[in-house]
């Protein structure tokens, strides 16, 4: 009989013996994923909060983006518990002097924070799809079934004056705000749920929560830049193919020139970002270096050593210095900026990936390592939700909820009428 | 008609009314009151622990003796106390090891080295079976300055980090001290199993629930001696009462030359040890 986590685990010199690698690849994609929704926010924010004008168009898309992360959100930490029936005990019994404990409130309050936001920011949209529905003669099946959820989401108000307008405006703007501490916190927390463990000694610093955001904003920013360019070039697509106008846009070279407007103003925003997660990052890796407290030989070998690939080539070469190379580079394309942000995603996971499974990769004795093999072809429930099947399942869900809250809340609305 | 405002006031106020009264009440903690009356009736315990390393030969019958009488799979590699080896050489260098937890007892002078990563299967694929086998390395007996066996279990802390990071609260500390995992309430998120920096914790592989050293609280609690103490031959494990004066292990504590394991973490562990050398990890 096994135990848990001895599936993959390989164990070298001394270690206890119930030492495992016990938070292994969906612990790697909780925090990966609770990022992205802060960052997407933070970005949305960046439009309605300080009126980033040139942000307008990607603030939209990326608020709707973070709300269909969102409830992916606690999806892996529920498909890494060895109860996942009994997850629900969290909210019933919280035990507030564990990080984990908070997540129901913080996630629930920020869920609410960015719903209302969407709420107010799409009145009109609701409004006028739920009043076009109704005057529509013989509805089919179909009409009937969005007439209901048009209907139900203007929640009775269907006042939509210059003035309730106005007033959505301010309301949109304060929510934004109110939300910006809000997701840095609920990302935060997750650097805190690793940060506040005093027994590992890779995860005990103060700093993992400050560095948890920033990479969380990273990651944001360049998924939405990712998924605002696949959509942008669907559209031009089907623009081309058609050869007619679709939707908001009239031709294919508008959508090219918005497009590119939009990611070259993105681009900015995801270097500043960069910067500030990397200095974080590489102060603590100084720190440690410097102070060299006990636990420091085992981790100096192990960042150095073991892990130096994933760590120094992955993370910061692939994953940090090679895409902010080829932003910096004058003369941004767009097909340089999906391999950049695609590159700057693989980073921030491997930073989540060497932050996880790091800390776990040498023993609590300080004298024995420990080896993650991921198991890659499910052989039951366990292998399946603890591996790679597993976590692409994570990954892949947001896009597919996307798609369908893009049919409540489309991304490309605000059209001069034709 | 009654208009909303004046609903509304009035709804205010008797709710106000309603609660001042109930303000008056004080709240009672069943926990406290509980505590209250144990402290009263059995004039207080804490449970502590006294491992003599000295007196220890690494037999093992104290792992094989907690596995059978807390049911945990005999043949699994996790276990809730176990006995570490230590063997330290002419050239400063410390080996150490645990096979089996202890289990069979230390019958080789080989001590494991683990599983070399060198000899992991490259593709990831590959099967737990075709895993490395363990290497051994064969240490000359003339070359030992001195060599020692260390029998580790939950030191029930005084500030228990495990309990601290339960998102549930099914992991709680006795008023005895002992610290306990509710099996019908914990979720398997396996935060206190990253939270001990001993290493005491593991998943139950048949119950999915975090598991650890109880003290043999079942038998403690009914004036009996946990299956370890029960099971060495040699008396290098004893239980007391801390709060007890004459209880022997009290004794050895005040009188004696104690240590703690890993006294750094503030956790306040509550299983002291006699002749515990700097090399124990």
């Amino acid at each position: 009989m096994l135990a848990h986590g001895e599936l993959w685990t390989v164990k070298e010199l001394f270690v206890y013996p119930n030492e495992f690698i016990y938070w292994s690849i969906q612990i790697v994609m909780y925090p990966f994923m609770t990022g992205l929704v802060a960052g997407a926010f933070v970005l949305s924010s960046l439009y309605h909060v300080f009126g980033i004008k040139q942000l307008k168009d990607m603030a939209r898309f990326a608020l709707v983006f973070s709300f269909a992360l969102l409830p992916i959100a606690p999806l892996p930490i529920l498909l890494h518990l060895q109860s996942p029936f009994r997850g629900i005990n969290v909210m019933m019994t919280p035990h507030f002097t564990s990080a984990i404990a908070a997540f129901g409130i913080v996630f629930f309050s920020y869920g609410a924070i960015v719903a209302s936001e969407i709420w107010f920011l799409y009145r009109k949209h609701i409004v006028d799809s739920a009043l076009k529905l109704r005057e529509k003669k013989d509805k089919t099946l179909v009409d009937q079934f969005w007439y209901l959820i048009f209907c139900t989401l203007t929640l009775g108000s269907y006042d939509v004056s210059e003035e309730a307008l106005h007033t959505d405006e301010k309301i949109v703007k304060i929510l934004a705000g109110v939300g910006i501490p809000v997701a840095c916190f609920l990302h935060g927390y997750a650097g805190f749920i690793f940060g506040s463990v005093k027994a590992n000694a890779l995860w005990m610093t103060p700093l993992m929560p400050v560095i948890f955001i920033m990479s969380a904003i990273v990651s944001g920013i360049a998924l939405c830049m990712l998924t605002y360019i696949l959509t942008m070039e669907i559209k031009k697509f089907l623009a081309h193919r058609k050869k007619a106008a679709l939707g908001v846009f009239h031709s294919e070279a508008e959508i090219k020139g918005v497009e590119f407007h939009v990611i070259q103003m993105t681009a900015k925003y995801l270097i500043v970002f960069m910067i500030a997660a990397i200095s974080l990052e590489l102060l603590d890796m100084i720190f440690r270096g410097y102070t060299a407290l006990k636990s420091w030989d085992v981790i100096r070998s192990v960042i150095y050593g073991r892990d130096f690939n994933d760590i120094f080539i992955l993370q910061y070469g692939i994953g940090n210095l090679l895409p902010f190379i080829m932003f910096l580079m004058p003369g941004l394309t767009i097909r340089r900026t999906v391999v950049g942000t695609i590159l700057v995603l693989f980073g921030v996971f491997m930073m989540r990936w060497n932050v996880v499974i790091g800390g776990q990769a040498f023993s609590l004795s300080f004298a024995g390592y420990m080896h993650y093999h991921m198991p890659i072809i499910p052989t039951d429930w366990e292998t399946f939700k603890e591996g790679l099947f597993g976590a692409v399942s994570v990954g892949i869900a947001p896009f597919v909820l996307f798609w369908f809250v893009n049919k409540i809340f489309p991304v490309f609305i605000e059209a001069p009428s034709e | 008609m009654i208009t909303r405002r004046d609903f509304l006031k009035k709804s205010v106020i008797t709710a106000a009314g309603v609660a001042l009264p109930l303000a008056a009440f004080e709240v009672l903690d069943p926990k406290k009151l509980m505590a209250q009356e144990a402290a009263d009736t059995k004039n207080g315990t804490r449970w502590a622990f006294v491992v003599d390393t000295y007196k220890c030969v690494g037999c093992g019958l104290c792992v094989k003796a907690c596995k059978l009488e807390n049911e945990v799979p005999y043949d699994t590699s996790v276990t809730r106390t176990w006995v570490e080896r230590y063997v330290i050489t002419k050239d400063g260098k410390t080996h150490a090891d645990t096979p089996k937890g202890g289990r069979d007892g230390f019958t080789t002078s080989k001590i494991s080295l683990g599983m070399s990563e060198e000899a992991a299967p490259k593709d990831m694929m590959a099967k737990p079976e075709t895993k490395p086998t363990e290497k051994f390395e064969d240490i000359d007996p003339n070359d030992i300055t001195k060599a020692f066996f260390v029998p580790k279990l939950c030191n029930q802390c005084d500030n228990p980090p495990c309990v601290q990071v339960c998102p549930v609260g099914a992991t709680y500390q006795t008023p005895d001290g002992v610290v306990l995992v509710d099996r019908t309430w914990c979720i398997g998120c396996g935060y206190c199993i990253m939270g001990c920096p001993y290493g005491v914790r593991f998943f139950h592989p048949v119950y999915h629930t975090a598991e650890k050293c109880t003290f043999c609280y079942h038998r403690i609690t009914k004036g009996l001696k946990t299956a370890c103490v029960q099971a060495c031959p040699f008396g290098a494990r004893q239980i007391g009462n801390l709060k007890d004066p004459n209880d022997p292990v009290t004794k050895i504590i005040m009188t004696e030359r104690v240590s703690v394991l890993k006294a750094e973490y503030g956790t306040k562990p509550q299983v002291f040890y006699i002749g515990l050398d700097k090399e124990v990890r």
